[in-house]
């Protein structure tokens, strides 16, 4: 029987650079999408705001693995294949982008209104104050929360593996059915989830207290 | 799209909503315990206990939760603990919960003053009472909002469990996919379960939310930590 050693740990780190690449898939489509929705949830038009507003509630009320699902086995029953990279990417992006769009929404909110009035005044357009004034503002509010959730994505990544997408998790189950080492395998694949997340927990801290401190002056 | 082979199922689906439920709610009862008597240690034993405490929160936030299932279904066993799929997903769960709940309710006993402490201590309440009445019971209805959100995360996050074969109800799903090939179908059923239970289970926890602290409604409330998943 393989024990666990040397060569499995490498294979493991190796399979940790895959759920790397896809939060960072994730997070870049999850934002565009999540930007359009932020800024509809904020529309003039009752219509985008509803439809914003739905998507939203729908994709932050199902569970991840739902949304998988249903892009991986629902497609590719329908007839559309998609490969597993693609369809775990896909569906770690829709959540993203509900989440990303929450989150937007509540920091472009949080510019003063004052901000729009002033700048209305000064004859821009929607497009230019959304450009020229509010969103500077807004990413700067939005950084903390936003590197907050990148935790959660990188921890949401874990249940691709049901797709047989080989992530740090699958890599970490690959390992076990090969040494039945469970309890160390789990501990390296612990640790090294931990070692992305927790300097993005800090970051995000940090973040919070240093915008909280420009904000008091 | 023939959905009457999933419908036809429904007594097995309303078995797995029941677990899902039932599995839930046993999971957040005993986490925000958990998470009580974690708060309660952080404020009045000694600055070691915060540390553990801190320590355990930090630990359970930045690893994913499907990790900690399968280090309690696959990995105890190899230290002498065993248990099946369901008490490893409950233990799972329960501890998950807790630490994120030791969070939002640290954020509640922050935004207490320290007048309010004083005031309770002057007062002759012994610290106990000051931490029962003046702390804890205020930052609860304060974080309620962010609380109720996270058991609703926690709830979602339950479809994890499937993966130790237990027959909740993403569990079912994948059972009766596997009977009836219809895998579009059988989600879209499910997810549309899950919806209508996340959404219940909001405003029923706003309901209760206004009924056990009425004193608070309609306060500013503190509702940051919202919107972390396991």
């Amino acid at each position: 029987m393989q024990t666990f050693g040397w060569p499995e740990a490498y294979f493991i780190l190796r399979a940790a650079s895959w759920t790397l690449a896809l939060t960072a898939i994730a997070f870049v489509i999850g934002s565009i999408i999540g930007g359009v929705f932020a800024i509809m949830r904020l529309s003039r038009v009752k219509l985008l705001r509803q439809i914003a507003a739905g998507y939203i509630l729908v994709v932050q009320s199902i569970p991840v693995l739902m949304v998988l699902f249903m892009s991986y086995y629902g497609l590719s029953a329908a007839g559309i294949e998609l490969p597993p990279f693609l369809a775990a990417s896909a569906s770690l992006a829709i959540y993203a982008s509900a989440y990303l769009a929450e989150i937007w929404r509540g920091s472009i909110e949080s510019v003063p209104r004052q901000q729009w009035e002033a700048s209305a005044s000064l004859a821009l357009t929607t497009p230019q104050q959304y450009r020229y004034v509010i969103l500077p503002q807004a990413l700067r509010i939005s950084l903390p929360p936003t590197v907050g959730f990148l935790v959660q994505l990188v921890k949401n990544t874990s249940i691709v593996q049901v797709v047989g997408f080989v992530d740090l998790m699958r890599a970490g189950m690959l390992v076990n059915n090969a040494t039945y080492q469970a309890f160390q395998i789990f501990t390296l694949v612990a640790a090294i989830y931990f070692a992305i997340c927790f300097p993005l927990s800090r970051l995000s801290r940090h973040l919070e207290k240093v915008m909280n401190a420009s904000r008091s002056h | 799209m023939l959905f009457q082979d999933v419908i036809s199922r429904w007594p097995m689906i309303l078995n797995g909503v029941g677990l899902t439920i039932v599995l839930s709610f046993v999971a957040i009862g005993l986490g925000l315990v958990l998470a009580t008597l974690m708060s309660a240690l952080r404020s009045l034993a000694g600055s070691w206990a915060g540390y553990v405490v801190d320590a355990y929160v930090e630990l359970m936030r930045n690893t994913p939760f499907l990790v900690q299932l399968f280090m309690i279904f696959f990995g105890l066993p190899q230290l002498g603990i065993r248990m099946n799929g369901l008490e490893a997903s409950l233990l799972a769960m329960t501890l998950n919960l807790a630490a994120y709940a030791t969070e939002i309710i640290r954020a509640g006993v922050d935004s207490i003053h320290k007048s309010q402490v004083e005031a309770g201590l002057a007062l002759a309440m012994s610290r106990r009472q000051v931490f029962q009445y003046v702390i804890l019971q205020p930052a609860f209805a304060r974080v309620w909002p962010a609380l109720s959100s996270q058991f609703v995360l926690m709830m979602l996050a339950s479809s994890i469990c499937s993966f130790v074969s237990v027959q909740e109800l993403s569990g079912t799903a994948a059972i009766i996919e596997a009977d009836t090939f219809r895998s579009f179908e059988t989600y879209i059923v499910v997810t549309v379960i899950y919806l209508v239970l996340a959404l219940s289970v909001k405003l029923a926890l706003n309901w209760l939310g206004r009924r056990i602290f009425p004193q608070v409604s309609g306060l500013a409330r503190v509702t940051e930590a919202h919107g972390e998943a396991a």
